[in-house]
């Protein structure tokens, strides 16, 4: 197996291993999405109304919780100095391990997220426009972050900064995928919003590499 | 495979302190290099210099490598193979993991018949979080062995082992630089091997 695959299915382990990372945003997800339409009550039109943006934030929020770990847990403890040296260049080092952040919390929120959009009474359309939107907006959320996680991973406290340096960044990614749900609730079909998501995605991933690597270079020679 | 490692006037500085000026030295193909000095002389900045973490702030380092000179840090890298004085080892994963994750991410076959050579075969199935101290810097010890690189860049490489460990450590430089490797390695310790010695005396301000 490639070095590239080995880091990735070591990640993923990892994280599924430790129980900080697929499980810990996973019922972060369902206990927001769950305390929400208690707190709103039950008007189910106004419920159907907000699922869109509430789900997308929550979705955010949920796979910001592990992202300050993604270079962290290897800095500390010295793995990612041999990681660095390994015939592999950071940028696909950093590629890795944003997939694997990916594939261990984006991944699950969007197969959850259906469920989910049950308690808020979204019409199956509008369910499907949600899932739609978050499998391609939610690799957008993991290589974004991964810049942020590799600019603070020698902070202690960097799970602080962490959410400051990249939610600003992501907005464009909730304006979109809550505003394809609702372009489907208001009956035009959400397919702009999808496309402006799917743009700002690939962008994300095939730049967020070569700045995330950058940040860890900078890091490993302080 | 690696002829020889050149420093050449190498100065290093972390922060406002500069821990050495001027810093030259050469080791060739099967020889090892000691760096002595106290505690903060610079020997752990000098190793990640060396492999290309840290930049110097002047000189260069430079490998001759079938007959042709680079002093590019990332090739140098390639050629790198570490041991820090953290062991780079995951709580949850077991130690047949560990080993077969740096085999494959280096390139190399696990072979973990390795786990045998550094004592640790009894325990190639429990997750590293069980493991002591001495039983983790094995565990590295088998991983720099089944990285297969020629240029060994050891960070107190007796710290933690019990005796026989540091026989064992003693037995693979030896080995290392009979089979044309270079060591260069941080020791307050003698290394049991006929090696130059490089103390660096700390900087001044």
């Amino acid at each position: 197996m490639s070095p590239f695959f080995t880091l990735l299915r070591r990640d993923a382990r990892l994280a599924a291993r430790s129980g900080g990372g697929a499980a810990l945003a996973l019922s972060f997800f369902a206990l927001v999405a769950t305390l929400v339409p208690l707190g709103i009550g039950a008007d189910l039109r106004l419920l159907a109304r907000v699922a869109g943006g509430i789900l997308w934030v929550a979705a955010v929020l949920a796979a910001l919780l592990s992202l300050d770990r993604l270079f962290q847990g290897d800095y500390e403890d010295g793995s990612l100095e041999l990681i660095a040296l390994a015939p592999l260049p950071l940028e696909l080092t950093a590629l890795a391990k944003l997939l694997a952040h990916w594939l261990t919390t984006g991944l699950p929120l969007t197969l959850l997220s259906p469920v989910l959009a049950l308690m808020f009474n979204l019409p199956p359309p509008a369910t499907a426009m949600l899932f739609v939107s978050l499998l391609l907006g939610t690799p957008a959320v993991s290589a974004v972050g991964a810049i942020g996680a590799a600019l603070t991973l020698s902070l202690k406290r960097g799970g602080l900064i962490l959410p400051l340096i990249i939610l600003p960044l992501l907005a464009p990614v909730v304006i979109f995928g809550a505003g394809s749900v609702a372009r489907v609730l208001d009956g035009f079909g959400g397919t702009g919003a999808l496309e402006l998501l799917a743009a700002f995605a690939s962008a994300a991933l095939l730049l967020s590499p070569f700045a995330a690597a950058a940040g860890v270079r900078l890091n490993l020679g302080s | 495979m690696i002829t020889s490692l050149t420093a050449e006037k190498l100065t290093c500085a972390r922060g406002e302190r500069r821990l050495f000026d001027g810093l030259s030295f050469t080791v060739k193909a099967g020889q090892a290099l000691a760096v002595e000095g106290a505690n903060g002389a610079g020997k752990t900045s000098l190793l990640r210099l060396l492999a290309g973490f840290l930049a110097p702030v002047a000189g260069r380092v430079v490998t001759r490598q079938g007959g042709r000179d680079s002093d590019d840090a990332e090739m140098r890298g390639r050629l790198v193979g570490w041991l820090g004085h953290q062991d780079g080892l995951k709580p949850q994963l077991t130690v047949r993991e560990q080993l077969v994750f740096y085999a494959a991410l280096y390139g190399q076959r696990a072979d973990t018949a390795m786990l045998e050579q550094v004592g640790l075969a009894r325990q190639a199935d429990l997750p590293c979080r069980y493991l002591s101290a001495g039983q983790r810097r094995r565990l590295a010890l088998a991983r720099l062995l089944v990285s297969q690189r020629p240029l060994w860049l050891l960070d107190e490489p007796f710290a933690a082992l019990d005796t026989s460990g540091q026989a064992l450590v003693a037995q693979m430089m030896v080995r290392h630089c009979g089979a044309g490797g270079i060591i260069i390695a941080a020791a307050h310790e003698p290394l049991g091997l006929s090696n130059e010695s490089l103390v660096l005396s700390g900087g001044g301000l």
